[in-house]
This record gives structure tokens, sequence and C-alpha cells, in this order.
């Protein structure tokens, strides 16, 4: 295989991969192997690709189906919630479309809910996640797994080896530090590409389904872009913002847009499609495969764990490591965890690690563009 | 030399010129249906060899394209308040479609803020409705509601609330009762919106309803601090852009 350097060429072709995997997908497909369509970090990539699955992320981040959800859910729902829903029902999800089967996890009381009535269009396989990282959560989570690994082993008629586990577990590592070394390059001051384009690359590796092809183009990537560096090109000094909460991407890229139009720089992003998902890695040496997998993912610090001490120590991290002069809080309308949690973000911020701080609640809307360039230019202004 | 500041807000488009001591002119004209037009005729009344730099802010900001450095209303606000009241800590800003609060640091710079969301609830045009459902002047308005006693009133959608005052008007309540209850709400919610920032006194009070009275004693009374206004309050966010066009001049 090729690998393609040239900077702007690799940018662009990681942010089409969602849209040209349409055809991987359908690909896989007329292959025999088996798709799974998931919603969430949480869901564990080894077990599925050790079943010979391949795994891809289900559209929920435009408002184009949030109308249609409405019929069915209430307004004041959140928009990924909506969004997710209303691509199921209306089939305009090619990946929903190849499915063979939807696993999604009891994260938030909107998402389980909504899965009650996804089943009724899709075979849906729900884990009960569960919302405390302590023993009886490992405990619980750790069952979860294996009783995932049995649903699969008779869905589509695999078996799951210990053998091929630990590949797996091992290759998603190497994927996992990749994409962080990656993001890491992002600690230089000034920052060597735009919080857009690694946006981009993290995101659009997600929809690489041949995992050693990710590593080595994004090593070869890392490669240029030092390269570059090296040579003086870099995206100039300017304010390094970090942003954290829901996921982001899609509609939500507005907020990541109206902070870099407006000569910020984001660094980084504590959100799923960011650090949360690559931060921490599955403990190779346990012998207890299920167990170092049940806590590598239960650790994830989302807003649905309470209390959610993983988050604070990853955004802590990540404002030293990056050297951030501000802190952007996205969260969505209707999110009751992210939005709780934000006032306890913001102490944080303020009083522990002394940056400023910014909360910006949105949808999926492009109605709030003004305000939210006017909020993000202001804040700017300010540091 | 002068720096000159337009101040293009959904309602009123304000100017200002600042010599780098005192404000020497200002100008405020309706923005109506074409913040494009307001923006440029204010520019073009007060444009002159003798302005050396131009700042726009406000939502039509972008529309000037001879001003030199567009900078958001935060900033320009902010600056406005600590040249009108050094002293200010917080500024709450009602406009015609917006509301923001602002903190200060004792440098007179922005240290944390919150806007309203996209939404009119609270804001100058919530008052226009009222004042045209209540068939009132904005001139009579403190008059009206001095000796009221106000009623409660329940929404805070402009929308919704118009249909509450029809209702209230049907069942024989006061005019200057429904309006002192308005004025009652949209205080005590501006004071639980600020209150998020923990806002520190004095509070400086500013845009188009800091021109009555009873917004400003309200809005005291439910902040529970010190709130002042200044003759000038409704031009602060131009001044204070024509006194960052002012240093950007000086600064070259």
């Amino acid at each position: 295989m090729k690998i393609i350097t040239d900077l702007p060429s690799v940018f662009e072709e990681f942010a089409e991969a969602r849209k040209n995997s349409f055809l991987s997908v359908k690909r896989i497909k007329d292959e025999g192997k088996p798709v799974i369509g998931v919603y969430c970090g949480y869901f564990p990539m080894e077990i599925a690709m050790a079943a010979g699955a391949v795994v891809v992320g289900i559209c929920s981040m435009s408002d184009e189906t949030v109308g249609d959800a409405e019929k069915d859910l209430p307004r004041n729902l959140c928009p990924l919630i909506k969004s997710s829903y209303g691509f199921a029902k209306t089939d305009k999800c090619p990946f929903f479309y190849f499915s063979d089967l939807v696993v999604g996890e009891t994260t938030c009381d909107g998402k389980k809910k909504m899965y009650e009535h996804l089943g009724g269009i899709k075979p849906v396989y729900v884990m009960q996640l569960p919302n405390s990282q302590d023993d009886s959560g490992y405990a619980l989570w750790k069952s979860e797994l294996f009783r995932f690994k049995d649903y699969i082993e008779n869905m589509f008629g695999v078996r799951v080896s210990d053998e091929n586990l630990k590949k797996q577990i091992s290759l998603k590592n190497r994927e996992r530090q990749a994409l962080k070394r990656l993001s890491y390059l992002m600690a230089l001051d000034p920052a060597p590409i735009s919080g857009e384009n690694l946006f981009n690359l993290l995101y659009g590796s997600t929809f690489k389904f041949d995992k050693e092809a990710v590593i080595s183009e994004i090593e070869a990537v890392i490669e240029k872009i030092m390269r570059d560096y090296e040579s003086g090109i870099n995206v100039g000094k300017k304010p390094r913002i970090i942003i954290t909460g829901c996921p982001i991407g899609g509609a939500t890229l507005k907020v990541l847009r109206a902070v870099e139009s407006k000569g910020g720089c984001v660094v980084a992003f504590e959100n799923c499609s960011g650090m949360k998902n690559i931060d921490n890695m599955t403990d190779e040496s346990d012998p207890d495969m299920y167990g170092a997998l049940a806590k590598r993912y239960l650790d994830i610090g989302c807003s649905c764990m309470s209390p959610n001490p993983n988050r604070y120590e990853l955004l802590g991290r990540m404002i030293d490591e990056f050297h951030a002069d501000g802190v952007i809080d996205m969260t969505l309308v209707a999110c009751h965890t992210y939005n709780v949690e934000a006032f306890g973000i913001k102490r944080f911020c303020l009083e522990e690690k002394h940056v400023p701080y910014m909360h910006m609640e949105t949808d999926y809307s492009q109605s709030d563009i003004g305000q939210l360039e006017t909020r993000a230019a202001a804040f700017i202004e300010m540091l | 030399m002068l720096g000159l500041g337009i101040d293009s807000g959904s309602t009123v488009t304000k100017g200002a010129l600042f010599d780098g001591e005192k404000v020497v002119r200002r100008l405020m004209i309706p923005t109506k249906s074409n913040p494009k037009k307001s923006i440029r005729l204010v520019y073009d009344s007060l444009i002159s060899d003798d302005v050396g730099f131009a700042v726009s802010t406000g939502y039509g900001r972008a529309l000037l394209e001879k001003a030199g450095k567009q900078v958001t209303e935060i900033t320009c606000h902010a600056k406005g308040a600590s040249f009108l009241c050094p002293e200010a800590r917080t500024v709450i800003d009602i406009g015609g479609q917006d509301c923001k609060a602002i903190k200060l640091d004792q440098m007179g710079s922005v240290s944390d803020f919150i806007m309203n969301d996209k939404c009119a609830a609270g804001t100058g045009r919530f008052v226009e409705i009222m004042l045209k459902a209540l068939e009132l002047e904005s001139g009579d308005l403190d008059d009206a509601v001095l000796n009221a006693s106000p009623v409660s009133i329940t929404s805070m959608c402009a929308v919704f609330a118009e249909s509450e005052m029809i209702s209230l008007l049907a069942s024989g309540e006061r005019e200057q009762d429904i309006a002192a209850g308005i004025v009652h709400s949209i205080c005590r919610r501006t004071a639980v919106f600020a209150s998020k920032l923990n806002p520190e006194g004095p509070v400086f009070f500013s845009g188009g309803l800091a021109g009555y009275n009873c917004f400003r004693s309200f809005l005291e009374k439910y902040v529970g601090l010190k709130t002042v206004v200044h003759e000038d309050s409704q031009f602060a966010g131009a001044i204070g852009a024509s006194i960052i066009a002012y240093s950007c001049l000086m600064k070259g």
C-alpha cells in the first residue's frame, strides 16, 4: 500500500474517510464479514474484532434527521439521541443499514430508553454499563463483556479465542498509542497543525477498518508533520484552547470552527472523539484479559459515571501538558450529565488549574453560529 | 487625532469619538431593517480627517468594511463601562435582543462573562412588546410603574408574555400594574442570570434599558449590589470601541 504523505491531501483524505468508507463497509459485508454498528466509546472493540467483525460508528451528529425523530421522541431531548434514532428510523445512515447488529450501552437515561425503541427497527444488543468505577462496577462490566462475547459467538457462529483476543488487544493499544503520539504533537507551541486537521485525523481514523494500515498512515503523518515543523511550518502563535464536554463532530464542529476562525487554536480535545478514547491502554501484562478490558473501558471519564474523577484527572493533565490558555466546555442541550457536571468543571478550571473557562451549550442546528462566534471571539479577547 | 467606535446593535446603532481623554461626540440612530446602511450612516456622519482608526462592535460589526478592527461587544462594553465608571466590577448590559453580564478585574479587563441564549426573553425587545400591548409610551414607563402594585407575570417568553398581558388586561388589571409586573420579572430574571458570575459591586448597568430609572432600581434590589448608570450608558459599547480605536492609533 502506498502511503500518501502530502499533508493537505492526507488531511483531506481523513476528512473524507467517513464518506469513503460507505463503500468499504459494503465490500466487507459482501465478503461475508459481520458488521457491528456502535455509538459509544465504551464499546469493547477488541472482542468484536476478535470475533472477526468490523465495527463502525453509526450516524448521530447531524440535524438532518432530528425532525423525523421528534415525531416519536420528545423535543427536549439531547440532539445526539434524536439524531441517532432519526437516522435509524429513516434508514438514511448507510452504516446502520449495513450493520448486522447494533450495540448500545446504558450510558445516560435518554440513550438507554431510546435503545428500547431502536430495537423495533433493528436487532439491538444493550450492554449494561455500570455508573461507578469501583470493584462492583468492574466486576459487573467484566461479566457484561463475557455476556457480549457469548452473544456474538452464537449470533455469528464464531469463536472468540483467547489467542486472537490477545492480538486484538495489542493491535488496538498500538493504534491508540499512534493516535496519542499524533495528538501530543499539539503540545508544541506554536502548534504544528490546526485543531480542525487534528480532529479530522482522529475522527477519520475510526472509519478506516484496516487497523495496521491506520497505524502506518498515522506514523507517516507524524513524521511528515515533524519534518515540516522543523522547517518552520506551524499555525503561528495563537491562544491555545482545549475543548472538553459532549461528543464533538458533524454539526458541532461549528464550535471548533468558531474558535479557530476567531484566532484561537484548538490544541486538544478531551471529548470522546479525542483523548478520552485514546488516553488509557489495556494492560497487556494482565493474564485476566477480560478483567483488563473491563478496567480499560470502564475507566473512561464520561459524565455518565458518578462520581467522575477520571475526567478531572485527564483534563487537568491535558491543561498542563498542552499549555492551555483556556478551556471550552461544549455541551449539548438537554444532556443533563454534562450540563450538570459543567459547574464542577468550571470550578476545577478556575480554582484549581487557574485557567479561563467558558461553557458553550449548543445543539445540532446552525442558528446559533453568530452567537457562538461572538462568544468564542470574546473569550479569546479575554485571554 | 480621534478614535472612532461604532456599536451596531439590533435596535440602535451608536457611534462615539474619543480624543484620548474624553468622548468628544456621540451619535445614535435606529438600526431598523438595514444594519449595513445604519452602520454606514453613523460612520459617514462621524468620519473626518481627524479620525485615525475605527473599531466596529455589536452584532453587525462585520458589516463595516472600513473598520480597522472588529472587537466583540463583550470587550467593548467592559472598556466603555470602566471608562464611564472606573470603580465598576460587574457590567450588566440589556440590549435590544440580548443580555450579557461581564465581570471585571481590578484593571477593568474582562475576567469572565456570560451571554443569554438565542431568545428575546428579558431584553429590550420584550419591553417594546410590552409597551405596544399596553399602549404606553416609552417616556411614560417610569411614571406609570412608580406607584403601581405589580401583578405577577409567569411567562418569560416574549411571545407568551404578550398573550398573558392581553389576558390580564381582559381580566381588568390596570396597565401600570401589568407594566410594573413585567419590569420586576425582567429584573429578577436578569439578576438570576448574572448571579452565575458571582457578581461584585458596584454594578454598571448599560444598554437601552439603563435609561429607565425603574429598571435600575429594581435591578439593584434583585442583584443586591449597588447598581449605577451613566447618562452615556447606552453608548458604553461605542465608547469602549472608540477607546480601543484610539489605543490602536497610539500603537501605530
